[in-house]
């Protein structure tokens, strides 16, 4: 396990908003991850996890609040989004991996084209990463070709081979067979074990209370509650966590 | 260790429906030989048994006429070639700048999407010859010293393209419009630019999948460079009507016509293959 340092947050967001016409989808969050923490985002479908982390990678606009990534507002209309979004990696549920590129070209094409790195750095870093992961005999095949939760751990690791300051992972175990959940969660652990920070959205709640350093359950587009993670499992204190977390386990 | 296919001995049964597939198959064979030529036996006796045939042969398949008049066709349709590989260069890029136009969404671009927009409208509603005619004799009749005088083929050329590209920068639109959103968000996330999203991510995978229905405008584009003998240049289609008024004899119009069709199937192979390809990539596995 990595310390974590607690002197200045990585990421702070305050009061987010986020409204889809009338409807509002996040009603005025607050959030703070520290480097090399785990935060998990828990709640039921449409409970605002999602919007949380597509508002955060910028790819979403807010209507209120404020985000800093360090030290910058990210949230300022004049920053370069692009520069940002690199910065914070995000995987989705749908793993989204081009499908006209080899897996080995999914993973050098933003080290090339946003970092400018040259084919042959790329190409080893891209190496390296699939290699961890135990692909790297398949670097040339295209996803199309992959089981689901092979293509799940390249997108991650397509992510994190930017070397983002954040990862944000959207319910990535969601689309996957129950047997192929294993492995991408076997990599979550292993990211956690280098210090990479995330801030997950997701439903494997055993997982999240393993892993995750700090719990945020989401009801409506607000916190509902947040603790530390074994402690938030423990001892829930509103009845609406206690009421989902039963809902859960009782599947 | 386990039996590989080719050691694996069939059961009775499988043998018998192999069989019977067999059997089955070479009697639809020999039913479609047969319909086949029972058909053109049909076409061929209600031909030659028609009262005008002895005259339409003499007039419209006349050997000797086709070989003088060959020589002038093949170098009209060696101007046709010409006017083909300059006209599909141009129609690619200016149909994929109309395409791209019309996908930007920054406000600041309206006036760009306007005209894309309306210029797709007014040349796919316009009829090629007049446009043929418009440009062919509108252009000249400016009377602008400084360009000289532009052969026709030039001209042609211009006009192909002004009409084509509006068909073609449809075709190109709804291929990135089918590429998944999705593929665009990834994109983002990590950080490229909405140019290179698109350069990088969404056209190559837009591109690949509208492969069938362009090619097929472009076979549509190889006889239409016929049209430019309108303007009085001697293509293929020209130099035949040429010889047709020399000879008396509609002869070098069938020939060019076969010349044409000569052209466009190589193009019209390369298509079926390429959807065929496109096809089993993506349905790999089923058989329906």
């Amino acid at each position: 396990m990595t310390d974590i340092d607690w002197s200045k947050p990585r990421l702070r967001a305050t009061g987010i908003r986020k409204n889809y016409d009338e409807r509002v989808v996040l009603g005025g969050v607050d959030l703070e991850v520290y480097p090399g923490q785990i935060v998990a985002l828990i709640g039921s479908s449409g409970s605002g996890k999602s919007t949380l982390l597509r508002c955060l990678n910028l790819i979403e606009q807010i209507d209120d609040g404020q985000i800093w990534l360090e030290d910058q507002d990210i949230s300022a209309p004049e920053v370069d989004q692009d520069l940002v979004r690199q910065e914070i990696g995000l995987v989705f549920q749908s793993f989204n991996l081009f499908a006209h590129l080899s897996i080995l070209d999914n993973i050098t094409l933003a080290l090339r084209h946003v970092q400018g790195k040259s084919k042959e750095e790329a190409e080893s870093i891209a190496l390296r990463w699939l290699d961890r992961i135990g692909l790297a005999d398949k670097s040339h095949s295209y996803p199309d070709k992959l089981s689901g939760g092979q293509q799940q751990r390249t997108a991650i690791v397509r992510a994190v081979a930017l070397n983002p300051k954040l990862l944000l992972l959207d319910e990535v175990t969601s689309a996957l067979d129950p047997e192929l959940v294993g492995e991408v969660l076997e990599l979550i652990r292993d990211l956690k074990q280098s210090g990479t920070t995330i801030v997950m959205a997701t439903h494997e709640l055993s997982f999240a209370r393993d892993v995750a350093d700090w719990v945020i359950f989401l009801d409506k587009g607000v916190i509902a509650e947040e603790g530390e993670a074994v402690e938030f499992f423990r001892n829930p204190r509103e009845a609406r966590t206690k009421e989902f977390l039963a809902r859960l386990s009782g599947r | 260790m386990t039996q590989t296919q080719s050691e694996y001995e069939p059961s009775a049964i499988e043998h018998a429906r192999r069989s019977f597939r067999i059997q089955r198959k070479r009697k639809s064979t020999l039913v479609a030989i047969a319909s086949t030529l029972l058909f053109s036996l049909v076409v061929a006796i209600g031909l030659v048994s028609t009262p005008g045939w002895e005259r339409v042969t003499e007039s419209f398949f006349n050997i000797e006429v086709g070989i003088e008049a060959f020589p002038r066709i093949l170098e009209g349709i060696w101007l046709n070639l010409r006017v083909l590989f300059f006209t599909t260069i141009s129609v690619v890029v200016f149909g994929l700048l109309l395409a791209l136009l019309r996908t930007l969404r920054n406000p600041v671009f309206f006036p760009l999407r306007l005209f894309a927009h309306g210029y797709v409208d007014f040349f796919r509603g316009l009829p090629l010859i007049i446009v043929l005619y418009i440009v062919g004799f509108g252009i000249p009749g400016l009377r602008l010293e400084w360009l000289g005088r532009i052969p026709v083929e030039v001209l042609g050329t211009v006009a192909l393209t002004l009409t084509y590209s509006a068909y073609v920068s449809e075709v190109f639109r709804a291929g990135i419009e089918s590429i998944h959103p999705s593929q665009r968000l990834a994109a983002r996330s990590l950080g490229l630019s909405y140019g290179k999203s698109m350069r990088l991510v969404v056209l190559p995978q837009a591109i690949r999948r509208v492969a069938p229905p362009l090619m097929n405008d472009f076979v549509a584009l190889q006889k239409d460079v016929g049209l430019i003998s309108v303007l009085g240049a001697i293509d293929a289609v020209r130099g035949a009507q040429i010889e047709v008024a020399t000879y008396a004899n509609f002869t070098p119009y069938v020939l060019a016509g076969i010349l044409f069709v000569l052209l466009a199937i190589p193009t019209v192979r390369f298509t079926d293959r390429i959807s065929a390809k496109l096809a089993q990539r993506e349905q790999s596995g089923s058989a329906l």
